[in-house]
């Protein structure tokens, strides 16, 4: 039970019609916790008016999401006001509560608990750059340089294991913001050079643990390695290495000692490799200082390198011969197998091409029978990948890998049945995570949803003969309807040239010509065929409400709806939607939109069967991205459902619909034009909230859904 | 009835152009002009397709009429019509028209943009028949031995709907261009432009880089012809930076990031 007064009634007058502390009371529920109010009470008291109510409407908004960092909020937001603007409040508040949405009710209260970090970290924040904030353009600056696809996370250290770049979260030790993010493209390029230029091709841990003192040896190794780099940055990237000389002297920075100039000439020569930075490190380590790191430099980690470069050898040569016998089958699938083994040997063999613009110097092609053969996107990807960590791609790797040579975990990275994902610990690997508006907070809670496609589990029953016999006459009528929509095309009058003579026109130039004076050219009609351009998704209402007749009607009208939009020729997909908890959203596939409608297809209609609760955020949103990846003048995401949105955690009343409204507002800004059709008949209540006046139809018979289709069709197209 | 005469002359390519072979692109094209076949010229846009084209033209000696498809574009606009002139009734040969009358080469552009019913009036030109129905004058025009079909399509936009069909990509004989290697493609940028070979050697290393980018934030990398707009205006004065980020960022996207990034690569290589 909730005594929550209702959002709506969140007006000025409240706060001065109850005391301060029966409001306060309300929103902490003391009634129920027997909490104390009195501290914030007698803080939030001292406030200004305006301040006061700014407060307390924080509060409530923190409370709607636990009553317990509420009631801490409560007791120190006055203390934030003094010391930060409202601004900084407001994030400080709303990163409380991301908090407890991504960790749990712990690290929320430490966040409230720690105001004066907070306030720290903001002060970077706004001086400095955040790694969120130029994510994309760092992401596509390091797509951009050769070499192996790698990822970009935040960490405190600077680092890399060879897969994955860690950058720390946000850089202030440069007084200007764009020097800042300089700063962020240096490391990522010199982490990037470790990987591309063999940092890792010699075995570090092996190295250190000769050295009398490895901790001093592997620092001097670090500086020593970074000047090879950097003059190969310097030779591959001359404008960002301009840039990194002109950061490295800013303030704090001491120029490098004299005897550090010779050493660095030595390894700035062309071709000098890591095994140079290496031999150097043991001749100098009794002598030499490392000195001070250039503001970039991170740190190395050789262990992570090598367990993540073990097994990357590992799965990759897997990958790798397993592609080349898949190539070899599509190449030559009438061959006997008996017959190749007799050849003995490969079929494959490599071709090295100079290519002095890359670091290995040469290019690999892949031969079959001595032919050059077109490589498919990512077995691209995964030739630079082997070939930045062994510099070749080894004799050993073009054995084709028959059945059974290896386990297919090994290079199946993805979970590939959803529903592993619940057997084990709940994890959100594989899920596409979305956020879901809260509207007590008034803002997203970020990642919220974790949401899964899946297949509908075809039925082969017979359902769609059933129901096209069942429905003869209506099928046939509604064929007509949409093959007249089909042809619906303009006829354009007094053309100069078309495809039949207008007569009208014809007429009055005669006439005109009769008279002496000119004769118009503009005499023909011409047929405008508006070529159809849509694309449309069906978003099917899977929830257990459905159960019944409803499910019934909503599988016959599927039938109807595919054999009229057959007629049509336009793109059309199908999915069915069901959530039980943020946590499980889940999308059935039914039908994509390359995707024929066959007997697969078919049987998957017959399939469709009610699952869980109704929430309805996700899928919308889940959609609009499907959606606005199919290239299409006109984008169509229709609802079909039977009732509101509803899902077992707190997705009820106005928190469903709100977020329902905001992914539909958000579809239509993504060019997306949402409908609904729904047998609800409380459904006017809210649908014209949802989705404006003329986009929604409450229907009592599911079978007139098609024609409801070919209205919406029509309005957008004419 | 043909009031317009074709003026061949216009079509035909005087001098030669500047086309630098990739491989044997050009004895496979002379192949199958001698034995009437079609072409179809695969490949992503701005690697010298079109130049090939004027270069084949050149060599063979055959006027060239080259039509860039648009959605627009339907079977009239190929074939031709009648037109009203000074109360009469005229027809106008469509472009495809007067190339087989006059036995010249057609070059089709990016042929799927074109109106499906196109196609049917390509492809009793594209198997042995070689014959172009025209409807409306109720004929059929058979081609004459010099005639050559060629169309091109990119494979790049991974869309459905501009997929070429199988019936119609199976009467073609294929040639697949793509960006030519490194020093071929530093030699066409410096050429055609006018900039050194260092400049268009970094020219070319940027290419890279975008062309690294296809897939994960780009469309499509820049291609030879971007490189070559890039070079003038360098050759112009501009500072190579401004010249890739006017020339070649802006042409490939409008995402601000994407546009952001691909700035920050061209500024690191120069
Ligand atoms: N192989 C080549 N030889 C000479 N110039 C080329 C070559 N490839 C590309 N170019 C240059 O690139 C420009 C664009 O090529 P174009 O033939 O118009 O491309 P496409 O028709 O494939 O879109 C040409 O104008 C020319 O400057
Ligand atoms: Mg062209």
């Amino acid at each position: 039970m909730c005594v929550r007064i209702p959002a709506g009634s969140r007006c000025n007058t409240m706060h001065d019609a109850l005391s301060l502390k029966d409001r306060l009371d309300q929103i902490l529920e003391v009634e129920y916790t027997f909490r104390s109010t009195a501290t914030p009470v007698a803080a939030i008291g001292e406030l200004p008016l305006a301040e006061r109510r700014y407060a307390i409407d924080w509060v409530e908004r923190v409370a709607s999401t636990n009553i317990e960092l509420g009631y801490q909020y409560a007791c120190r937001v006055s203390e934030a006001l003094a010391g930060m603007d409202q601004h900084q409040v407001e994030a400080w508040a709303l990163h409380a509560m991301d908090t407890y949405d991504r960790e749990g009710l712990r690290p929320a209260l430490e966040v409230i608990r720690r105001l004066d970090r907070f306030a720290r970290e903001r002060h970077e924040r706004a001086s400095g750059c955040v790694l969120e904030e130029k994510r994309g353009i760092l992401h596509g600056f390091l797509q951009g340089l050769s070499g192996r696809r790698l990822k970009l996370e935040e960490s405190d250290q600077i680092y890399t294991d060879t897969e994955t770049l860690y950058l720390p979260p946000v850089l202030a030790r440069l007084p200007d913001e764009n020097d800042n993010f300089i700063l962020y493209k240096v490391m990522m390029v010199t982490l990037w050079a470790q990987i591309r230029y063999g940092t890792f091709r010699c075995p570090l841990t092996e190295i250190l643990a000769k050295q009398p003192d490895p901790e001093r040896f592997l620092h001097l190794f670090q500086a020593l390695e970074a000047l090879r780099l950097e003059a190969l940055i310097e030779r591959e990237l001359p404008g960002l290495h301009r840039e990194m000389e002109r950061i490295r002297g800013l303030p704090g920075e001491a120029e490098p000692a004299g005897e550090w100039h010779a050493l660095r000439r030595r390894l700035a020569r062309p071709g000098t490799r890591v095994t140079e930075a290496v031999r150097l490190a043991e001749e100098q380590q009794q002598r030499l200082e490392p000195g001070q790191p250039p503001p970039w430099q991170g740190v190395l980690q050789p262990e992570l390198v090598e367990a993540c470069m073990a097994a990357r050898l590992e799965r990759e040569k897997a990958k790798f011969r397993v592609t080349l016998k898949l190539l070899e089958d599509e190449h030559e699938p009438g061959r006997p197998p008996g017959e190749r083994e007799k050849a003995g040997g490969s079929r494959f063999s490599k071709r090295e091409l100079p290519a002095p613009e890359l670091p290995e110097g040469m290019r690999t092609e892949i031969l079959l029978d001595g032919k050059p053969m077109p490589l498919p996107e990512e077995v691209k990807g995964l030739i630079s990948s082997i070939i930045v960590d062994l510099g070749e791609i080894p004799d050993a790797y073009l054995e084709p890998a028959g059945p059974g040579a290896y386990d297919p975990a090994l290079f199946q990275d993805e979970v590939t049945d959803p529903d592993d994902v619940w057997s084990g610990v709940y994890h959100e690997e594989g899920a596409h995570l979305y956020r879901e508006w809260d509207y007590r907070r008034q803002h997203y809670r970020k990642n919220w949803c974790a949401v899964r496609e899946k297949s509908v589990t075809p039925v082969y029953d017979g359902f769609v003969e059933e129901t096209l016999e069942r429905y003869v006459g209506l099928v046939k009528h509604l064929r007509r309807i949409f093959e007249a929509m089909r042809d619906e095309n303009r006829l354009l009058k007094r053309q100069n040239h078309g495809d039949n003579v207008d007569l009208d026109a014809l007429v009055e130039a005669l006439a005109d010509a009769r008279d002496g004076r000119e004769m118009s050219e503009r005499l023909f009609t011409r047929m405008h065929r508006t070529e159809r351009n849509i694309a449309v998704i069906f978003m099917v209402d899977m929830s257990g409400s459905t159960k019944g007749w409803i499910n019934d009607a909503e599988r016959e009208s599927l039938v109807l709806l595919c054999e009229s939009l057959e007629t049509l020729g336009d793109r059309y997909a199908i999915y069915g939607f069901s959530s039980i908890t943020r946590k499980r959203c889940e999308l059935y596939h039914i039908k994509h939109f390359d995707e024929p409608y066959a007997a697969e297809v078919k049987a998957r209609i017959s399939g469709i069967r009610p699952h869980d609760y109704t929430r309805m955020g996700f899928a919308i949103r889940h959609l609009t991205r499907v959606l606005s990846e199919v290239d299409a003048r006109t984008r169509v995401l229709i609802t079909l459902s039977d009732g509101k949105p509803d899902d077992y955690d707190s997705y009820r009343g106005d928190y469903g619909i709100e977020d329902t409204r905001r992914a539909l507002i958000e579809a239509r800004r993504e060019g997306v034009h949402p409908y609904c059709i729904t047998i609800d008949e409380q459904a006017r209540d809210y649908l014209p909230r949802l989705y404006g006046p003329a986009a929604y139809t409450v229907i009592d018979d599911v079978r007139i859904l098609p024609l409801k289709v070919s209205d919406i069709y029509r309005r957008l197209t004419t | 009835m043909n009031a317009r005469i074709l003026k061949l002359d216009e079509y035909l390519v005087d001098e030669e152009p500047f086309y630098q072979a990739t491989s044997d692109e050009i004895a496979i094209f002379e192949a199958a002009y001698v034995n009437g076949l079609p072409l179809l010229l695969k490949g992503p846009t701005g690697c010298g397709k079109t130049r090939f084209m004027e270069y084949m033209a050149w060599r063979l000696k055959r006027p060239l009429i080259t039509v860039s498809c648009h959605d627009d574009l339907t079977a009239s606009d190929l074939v031709g019509r009648y037109l009203v002139k000074g109360g009469e009734t005229v027809w106008v040969d469509g472009p495809l028209t007067q190339a087989v009358r006059s036995g010249g080469i057609c070059y089709l552009d990016e042929i799927v943009e074109a109106r499906k019913d196109t196609m049917v009036v390509i492809h009793p030109l594209a198997d042995d028949r070689r014959v172009l129905p025209i409807e409306k004058l109720g004929s059929m025009i058979e081609a004459t031995p010099e005639f050559c079909l060629t169309i091109s399509y990119n494979p790049g936009y991974q869309s459905v709907l501009k997929d070429l069909k199988q019936s119609t990509r199976q009467r073609f004989v294929a040639l697949e261009f793509d960006y030519p290697g490194v020093g071929l493609e530093t030699a066409i940028v410096s050429r055609e432009s006018g900039i050194d070979s260092e400049t268009a050697a970094k020219l070319i290393k940027f290419a890279g880089m975008t062309r690294n980018l296809k897939g994960s934030g780009l469309e499509e990398g820049a291609s030879t012809r971007l490189l070559v707009h890039a070079g003038k205006l360098i050759v112009s004065g501009i500072t190579p930076v401004s010249a890739c980020r006017g020339a070649i960022a802006q042409a490939l996207t409008d995402d601000p990031d994407m546009l952001a990034a691909v700035n920050e690569l061209s500024s690191s290589i120069f």
